[in-house]
């Protein structure tokens, strides 16, 4: 049997790797990868360079995907186009419009196809929110006290709401949605890196979130899994264990600056504004939920993952992170 | 000599580095023991001089829920619960207490809280710790009991919805009765600053005959005689983990388990004797 994958996002990093990872599957015989922007090129990063993911650039948020998946009878869907950040140009609206539209869009144009087979959705473990109130760790059915009410969270459980209306009414495509914790590695550029990135750690003074990370090596080999195998549900992914904000500044080499919660917020605005005034787009100042997670910190479970892989992450939180961040000094 | 110094050294270094681990709950073992326990320890050796009685009946390597009563105004009986738990049972036990979700929204005290292997009293971090056989500690009374005034002392408080109880019988894990003789006497609350409380969203702000009078040095806590006792464990394993969602059941265990720390408290504390033996 023939195997078509369509695959969002590729013009960044993750979803670029995935889709040269896909590509290089012999049992898989077309790649399509789309996005917005055309992607800088499918074979940085050691991705297997290859030919063989056919770019095609297509806005989600317009019904053209549905041609797309009609012309190339796709029956394999991985929609990493869902954004943290808001782009460099446009704002939050454009994020929203971006992240949930498109993937109305998207799961519109996949209801209507009679060859998609299966559908992999990359969501967040931000959807679980972070709040003194919750449990200390979080399984895929923990009800959090009170939902995320802004930017990235709020549209990553919007767009989960839409992909399980989707799987209800295509009970015969296998729906497959994973919670990434925090992506981690050499090529990952997020607002978490970002601020990791800083010489002087801003902190929330009095508070030492907990915090798990995702190799991206490991996050593309459960995209690979998941768009190659059925695995229908939802699913945590991080990788084992949890680092706390100190020792992630510590490991680092960094020295940690605390900053009572309202100084801490300013000190992300200004800095956010003395960059862009320098031409520096690629930075954001700390968003609420951000602002959250730096108190309150977020873990989850990942067991089911274990369970229906049959395989554990090869990257801990900690060796994610020091993937990243290790300090040269370091044995 | 040398050894000890290296010692040191290594476990500096670990710590500045970030080398060591944490658990999902954010509990950091080596801080626990080798700083903040070791804060407090002079505390529970020569200011309370706690004494325990009854240790044998907390397991040593399995999963077991530790039931206690909670008072003091300031809930250091928690703090010495913990020590008891880790210095003077032979397995030196780690306790994982179950808090209130207040600790957790407040700085410094939330981060110490995880950090020493406490998590918020919820039925989901109950069950997540009795699965993986840890010796898990609870206070049912929550601040009932421990801001109730120095006339109610050692009555105990009404028990809750009776969800640690569930818990247990959900892990199969006995229920060890533990009662805590001395915690009364250290602040008693003779007042409540109401008013000021709700403005501050404290469940209470107690007037001790110290507090706030003497400023500072009314925080000191009274060196009462303390006595921790565990009881016999109470077994749940012949309930099958059903049975957790019978109220009628549940309830009545509750009951059974309070009646039990009841007594203890009162036999402990007629075996301690006075609160401050060399002054009365």
């Amino acid at each position: 049997m023939t195997q078509t994958v369509l695959v969002t996002g590729v013009s960044r990093h993750i979803g670029a790797r995935v889709a040269s990872v896909l590509a290089a599957d012999p049992a898989i015989d077309r790649v399509i990868g789309v996005d917005t922007v055309p992607p800088p090129s499918l074979s940085r990063d050691g991705g297997v360079p290859s030919d063989r993911v056919e770019f095609v650039r297509v806005d989600l948020r317009s019904p053209d995907i549905a041609q797309v998946i009609a012309a190339a009878d796709v029956d394999t869907v991985v929609h990493m186009s869902l954004v943290s950040a808001p782009p460099r140009s446009g704002g939050r609206a454009l994020m929203k419009e971006h992240n949930v539209i498109g993937t109305m869009q998207l799961l519109g144009a996949c209801q209507r196809s009679a060859t998609v087979r299966r559908v992999v959705i990359r969501s967040t473990t931000a959807v679980y929110g972070s709040s003194p109130h919750d449990p200390a760790v979080f399984a895929e059915d923990t009800e959090p006290g009170e939902h995320p009410g802004h930017g990235y969270a709020k549209d990553a459980c919007e767009v989960e709401g839409y992909v399980r209306g989707f799987a209800r009414r295509r009970a015969d495509v296998a729906v497959s949605m994973l919670r990434f914790a925090n992506f981690m590695g050499p090529g990952i550029d997020s607002p978490l890196t970002r601020y990791l990135s800083q010489p002087v750690l801003p902190t929330v003074l009095g508070f030492d979130p907990r915090l798990q990370f995702v190799h991206e090596g490991d996050a593309v080999e459960v995209l690979r899994r998941m768009a190659t195998e059925d695995h229908p549900g939802t699913f945590n992914v991080a990788g084992d264990g949890v680092l706390l904000l100190s020792q992630c500044a510590r490991r680092a080499g960094i020295a940690a600056l605390p900053l009572p919660a309202p100084a801490f917020r300013l000190m992300g605005d200004l800095v956010g504004d003395l960059v862009r005034g320098v031409g520096f787009t690629g930075y954001s100042a700390y968003s609420a939920e951000q602002v959250r997670l730096m108190r309150y910190g977020r873990v989850v479970d990942t067991t089911r993952l274990a369970t229906a892989l049959g395989w554990r992450p090869k990257y801990s939180t900690a060796a994610a992170f020091d993937s990243r961040f290790a300090t040269a000094a370091r044995r | 000599m040398s050894g000890t110094a290296s010692e040191l050294l290594d476990f500096l270094r670990r710590r500045v580095t970030g080398q060591y681990d944490v658990d999902e709950f954010g509990f950091d073992p080596e801080l626990t023991d080798k700083v903040l326990l070791e804060l407090i320890r002079p505390l529970y050796r020569h200011w309370f001089r706690v004494e325990t009685v009854g240790m044998d009946n907390v397991p040593g390597d399995s999963g077991a829920l530790v039931v206690a009563n909670h008072s003091g105004t300031v809930p250091l009986d928690a703090l010495m619960l913990q020590v008891a738990l880790h210095d003077d049972h032979p397995r030196r036990r780690a306790v994982r207490l179950l808090g209130a979700d207040l600790v957790y929204q407040l700085p410094v005290l939330g981060h110490l809280s995880r950090k020493t292997g406490h998590t918020l009293a919820c039925r989901e971090d109950a069950d997540r710790l009795l699965r993986k056989g840890e010796l898990v500690g609870v206070f049912p009374e929550g601040f009932k009991g421990v801001g109730k005034p120095f006339s109610e002392r050692y009555r105990l408080q009404r028990f809750g919805r009776g969800g640690f109880v569930a818990s247990a019988i959900r892990a199969g894990v006995p229920i060890i009765p533990c009662a805590i003789v001395g915690a009364e006497e250290i602040y008693p609350k003779i007042g409540d600053l109401r008013f000021l409380a709700r403005a501050l969203g404290l469940p209470y702000l107690p007037v001790t005959p110290f507090f706030p009078w003497l400023g500072p040095l009314g925080l000191v806590p009274l060196p009462s005689k303390w006595v921790i006792g565990f009881g016999e464990p109470i077994r749940t394993d012949e309930f099958t983990p059903s049975d957790a969602d019978d109220p009628m059941l549940v309830f009545n265990l509750t009951d059974q388990v309070r009646e039990v720390i009841q007594q203890q408290l009162n036999e402990l504390r007629l075996r301690r004797g006075h609160a401050f033996p060399p002054l009365f």
